[in-house]
C-alpha cells in the first residue's frame, strides 16, 4: 500500500502519517494483529493450563468406547459404540425433533395467526389468550409441565390405552406397530415418486394453460388426489406386502413396535406450542401489514375471498412474515437443547452432557457442539433467505 | 519425594533454629487465606452427604470435609462458601478454579484421577450402586430386571455401571437419563420408570424424599464399587496434602478415642504421644502443612471425628439410616475399611 503511494508522481506528497488512507490501513493492521494475538494468548493459556493440570486434549476421544446407553436412537447404537457414534445419535435426535417441531409449529402458528384475525369474537379472543399465555411462560417450565402431565396422567404399561390402528399409549411412550416390508413392497414408493413427478408436471401445464387461455384447472386438488390414491392402489394391487409387529406387554414394558418416549412428546409439545404463539403473532402482523386497499381491489375485480387470500394477501404478507419466521425456526432449534431437563437424548444431553462428563474434555466438546448449532442455524438461515428472495416483492 | 522434601526442609529449619518449621507453599492455600473462605463444590441436595437443612445450613459427610478444612485453616468451621452443582458441571467447576475442593459424593476412578486432572485425597464413604423398585412389582433380585425402564441421572459412573451390568448379564433395559436429582426422582415416583438406580447411600437418602417410602425397596445386589471422596486440582500437591491429612486426622481421632467432647481434656492432660502429636502439643505437624499447630484440635473440636460426622449425618439415628456396623465404613479395627495413614 505504501509503495503505491510512493510510486504515484505526486509533486506535493503528504507525509505518510498525514495520509488518511495509509493511516486507516495501518490502524486496521494493528487491530487485526491485536485480535489475533488476543485469541492466540487465550488459546495458548488454555493449552498450557490443560497440560499443567494433566487434562488430555485433542479429538482422539471420539474413537473411544462410550460405554453408556441411550434410550432413544434413530440409528443402531449400543454401549459398545464409540463417542463419535453417540455424537451422531445426539445430532440426529436434535435434527429429528427440530424438523418435526418446525413443521408443526408453522402449521399451528399460521392457524393461530389467521384465527386471531377472525371476525368471530370468541375465536379471536381465545387465540389472543393462547398467544399471551404461551409466549409469556418460560419454555423450560412448559417442558416440565407437559412432561409431568404426561407421565402422571397416562396409565402405566400394564394399563396401556389401546388406540385405533394398533397404537398403544402408556407413560413409557406412544407405541405404534412396526412395519416389516415384504418383497413386492417396492412398487408402492416407486408409484408414489411417479405420482409426485406427475402432479408437478400437471401443475406446470395448468399454469401455462391458464396464462395462455385464462382457463383454470384444479391442479392442486388433482395432484393431491394422485399422490394419495395411486400409491394406495399400487399397495392393494401388490397384495398388501407389509407385515406388522404389534406392541405387546412382556415383562415390565410393551415390547415390539416403534416407541416414541414421553420425553420426546413433552419436549415436542412444549416447543411447538411455545413457538406457535410467536409465529401466530408474526403471521398476524404480516397479514395486517397488507393494506386494506389490496383486498378491496381484489374484490372489485370479482375474486372470491379464498382466492383473494391465496393470490393477493398471502403472497404479499409472506415477504413480511419470512424474515422473522426464520428467527423463530432458529429459536426452536436452539431451544431443543433444553432436552436435558426431561432426558430426551439430544445433542446437548448426550454429547455436551454425558460425553463431556465421562471424558472431561470440555473445550473440544463445547466447541464441536457450538459448531454444530452454528451450522444448523446457518443452513436454516440460508434456506429461508433463498425462500425469502423468491417471495420478495419483485420491483419492475 | 515430596514428603522427603517436607521432612528435609522441616529438619533443616529446626536445626537452623529459625523457630518455625518451613511450610510447603500452596497457591490455593494462599488464595483461600486471602479470600477468607474455602470454596467447596457440593451437590444440590443429597441427604446425608451435602444438603441444606431447614435453616439453610449445609450439612452432610461431604460438607463436613470442607468444614474441617475450614477449621484447620481458619479455626472456624463456617468460613466455607458452598457451591451447589449438578453432577454434570461439578468437574468443570473444579477444573476451572471456581471451587478448590470437590466434595460431592464423587467416585474415585482412574480416569477421573488421571485424565480429568484431579487428585483424590481419600475415601470418605465406601459405596456401591444398587437398585430401588416398587414393592408391588414383586421383583426380588436385580437379575429379574430384563426389559425394565431405568431412571438414572446423567454424567455419572452410575450410568456406565448400569450399562455394564445389563450388558454383562445379557439383559435389556430402557434408560431414562435426566439431569438434576429432583426431576429424576419425580419421574421414578410418577411411574415413568420401574427402577431407580444410584449409589446405595443415595438410594437410602432419596427414598426418604418419596411420598410413601415404605412402598419402595432397595434390591440386595450391589453392582459396583463406589469409593466416594473429595478431590482437588492436580498440580497443587500442598493443597491436596492439607485436605488429605485433615481427613486422616478425623479418622485417627476416632481410632484413638478423641471426640469433640473430650478433646480439650485430652489436649491438656493426655500423655499418649499419639494424642499429643495430633492435638499439636508435641511436634510441628501443622506448620509442615502450612497451618497452625492446633489444626487437628480445631477440626475435632469444631467438626468432630470421623465417627461423629458419620453418626450425625448418615447413621442409624438419621433419616438416611445407613448402619455402620459390619459395613465397609466401619473402622479397620472393627472389620471395616476406614483406615488412617499415621498422622506423625
Amino acid at each position: 500500500m505504501a509503495t503505491d503511494v510512493k510510486d504515484e508522481p505526486q509533486p506535493v506528497r503528504p507525509n505518510i502519517w498525514n495520509d488518511a488512507r495509509a493511516r486507516a490501513v495501518f490502524l486496521q493492521i494493528i487491530m487485526v494483529i491485536l485480535v489475533v494475538a488476543g485469541f492466540a494468548y487465550i488459546a495458548d493459556n488454555a493449552i498450557t493450563n490443560l497440560r499443567r493440570l494433566n487434562i488430555s486434549t485433542g479429538f482422539g476421544f471420539l474413537g473411544t468406547t462410550a460405554s453408556f446407553d441411550i434410550g432413544f436412537t434413530l440409528i443402531s447404537y449400543s454401549a459398545a459404540s464409540t463417542y463419535g457414534r453417540a455424537f451422531l445419535v445426539g445430532l440426529l435426535n436434535t435434527l429429528f425433533i427440530s424438523s418435526i417441531g418446525v413443521v408443526l409449529a408453522t402449521i399451528l402458528g399460521f392457524t393461530v395467526g389467521v384465527l386471531r384475525l377472525s371476525n368471530n369474537w370468541l375465536i379471536s379472543k381465545l387465540m389472543g389468550a393462547y398467544v399471551e399465555i404461551m409466549r409469556n411462560i418460560p419454555l423450560l417450565l412448559q417442558i416440565f409441565f407437559w412432561y409431568f402431565v404426561i407421565i402422571n396422567t397416562v396409565p402405566g404399561p400394564r394399563g396401556s390405552l389401546a388406540l385405533p390402528l394398533g397404537v398403544m399409549l402408556n407413560n413409557r411412550g406412544l407405541y405404534s406397530p412396526d412395519p416389516t416390508f415384504l418383497p413386492g413392497f417396492s412398487a408402492t414408493p416407486i408409484v408414489l415418486i411417479l405420482a409426485i413427478i406427475g402432479s408437478i408436471i400437471l401443475h406446470r401445464w395448468s399454469r401455462k394453460r391458464q396464462e395462455a387461455t385464462g382457463q383454470h384447472f384444479p391442479s392442486i386438488l388433482t395432484g393431491l388426489g394422485m399422490i394419495v390414491c395411486l400409491p394406495v392402489i399400487a399397495f392393494l394391487v401388490t397384495g398388501k406386502p407389509v407385515s406388522w409387529t404389534f406392541p405387546e406387554l412382556r415383562g415390565f414394558n410393551l415390547q415390539g413396535g416403534v416407541q416414541l418416549p414421553p420425553e420426546f412428546v413433552a419436549l415436542l409439545m412444549a416447543l411447538v406450542i411455545y413457538s406457535s404463539a410467536f409465529i401466530g403473532e408474526i403471521v398476524r402482523a404480516g397479514i395486517l401489514a397488507v393494506s386494506k386497499g389490496q383486498t378491496e381491489a381484489a374484490y372489485s375485480l370479482g375474486l372470491k375471498p379464498s382466492f383473494t387470500l391465496r393470490l393477493v394477501i398471502i403472497p404479499q404478507a409472506l415477504r413480511i412474515i419470512v424474515p422473522p419466521l426464520t428467527s423463530q425456526y432458529l429459536n426452536l432449534t436452539k431451544n431443543s437443547s433444553l432436552a436435558a431437563a426431561v432426558g430426551y437424548p439430544d445433542l446437548v444431553h448426550i454429547f455436551a452432557g454425558t460425553t463431556l462428563n465421562q471424558t472431561g474434555q470440555a473445550i473440544e466438546i463445547i466447541f464441536i457442539t457450538m459448531m454444530v448449532y452454528l451450522t444448523i442455524s446457518l443452513s436454516i438461515s440460508a434456506f429461508m433467505n433463498w425462500y425469502n428472495q423468491r417471495v420478495a416483492l419483485v420491483e419492475r | 519425594m515430596k514428603k522427603l522434601n517436607i521432612l528435609a526442609a522441616g529438619a533443616a529449619f529446626t536445626f537452623a533454629a529459625v523457630g518455625a518449621a518451613q511450610a510447603q507453599t500452596s497457591p490455593t492455600l494462599e488464595a483461600t487465606k486471602q479470600r477468607g473462605q474455602v470454596n467447596c463444590i457440593v451437590s444440590e441436595a443429597t441427604a446425608g452427604f451435602s444438603s441444606p437443612d431447614d435453616k439453610g445450613v449445609w450439612r452432610g459427610i461431604d460438607v463436613d470435609v470442607c468444614r474441617a478444612v475450614s477449621s484447620a485453616i481458619f479455626g472456624s468451621p463456617d468460613k466455607v462458601k458452598f457451591i451447589p452443582t449438578t453432577s454434570k458441571v461439578r468437574f468443570t467447576a473444579l477444573q476451572s478454579g471456581e471451587g478448590d475442593i470437590l466434595s460431592r459424593n464423587t467416585t474415585w476412578t482412574l480416569v477421573r484421577d488421571v485424565n480429568l486432572g484431579f487428585e483424590f485425597t481419600g475415601v470418605t464413604f465406601y459405596d456401591g450402586q444398587g437398585f430401588m423398585v416398587r414393592k408391588s412389582l414383586g421383583v426380588k433380585s436385580a437379575k429379574e430386571l430384563d426389559g425394565a425402564s431405568v431412571c438414572v441421572s446423567t454424567g455419572t459412573t452410575t450410568e456406565l455401571n448400569l450399562a455394564d451390568y445389563f450388558r454383562a448379564n445379557n439383559m435389556k433395559y430402557n434408560g431414562v437419563v435426566i439431569e438434576g436429582a429432583d426431576a429424576i426422582i419425580k419421574a421414578y415416583e410418577s411411574g415413568r420408570c420401574d427402577v431407580y438406580t444410584t449409589d446405595k447411600s443415595g438410594l437410602a437418602g432419596d427414598r426418604t424424599k418419596l411420598s410413601a417410602p415404605d412402598e419402595h425397596m432397595i434390591l440386595p445386589e450391589t453392582i459396583s464399587k463406589e469409593p466416594l471422596g473429595p478431590s482437588v486440582r492436580h498440580g497443587d500437591q500442598a493443597w491436596g496434602d492439607i485436605v488429605r491429612w485433615v481427613q486422616y486426622a478425623m479418622i485417627e481421632a476416632e481410632e484413638y478415642g478423641v471426640t469433640s467432647a473430650n478433646v480439650d481434656d485430652l489436649k491438656a492432660n493426655s500423655t499418649n504421644p499419639v494424642h499429643r502429636r495430633l492435638l499439636g502439643v508435641e511436634g510441628d505437624l501443622g506448620k509442615m502443612l502450612g497451618l497452625s499447630n492446633d489444626w487437628a484440635y480445631n477440626v475435632i473440636k469444631q467438626v468432630g471425628n470421623y465417627g461423629e460426622s458419620y453418626e450425625r449425618n448418615v447413621g442409624p439415628s438419621t433419616r438416611v439410616n445407613i448402619p455402620r456396623e459390619g459395613s465397609p465404613n466401619a473402622l479397620w479395627t472393627k472389620g471395616g475399611l476406614i483406615y488412617a495413614i499415621p498422622v506423625r
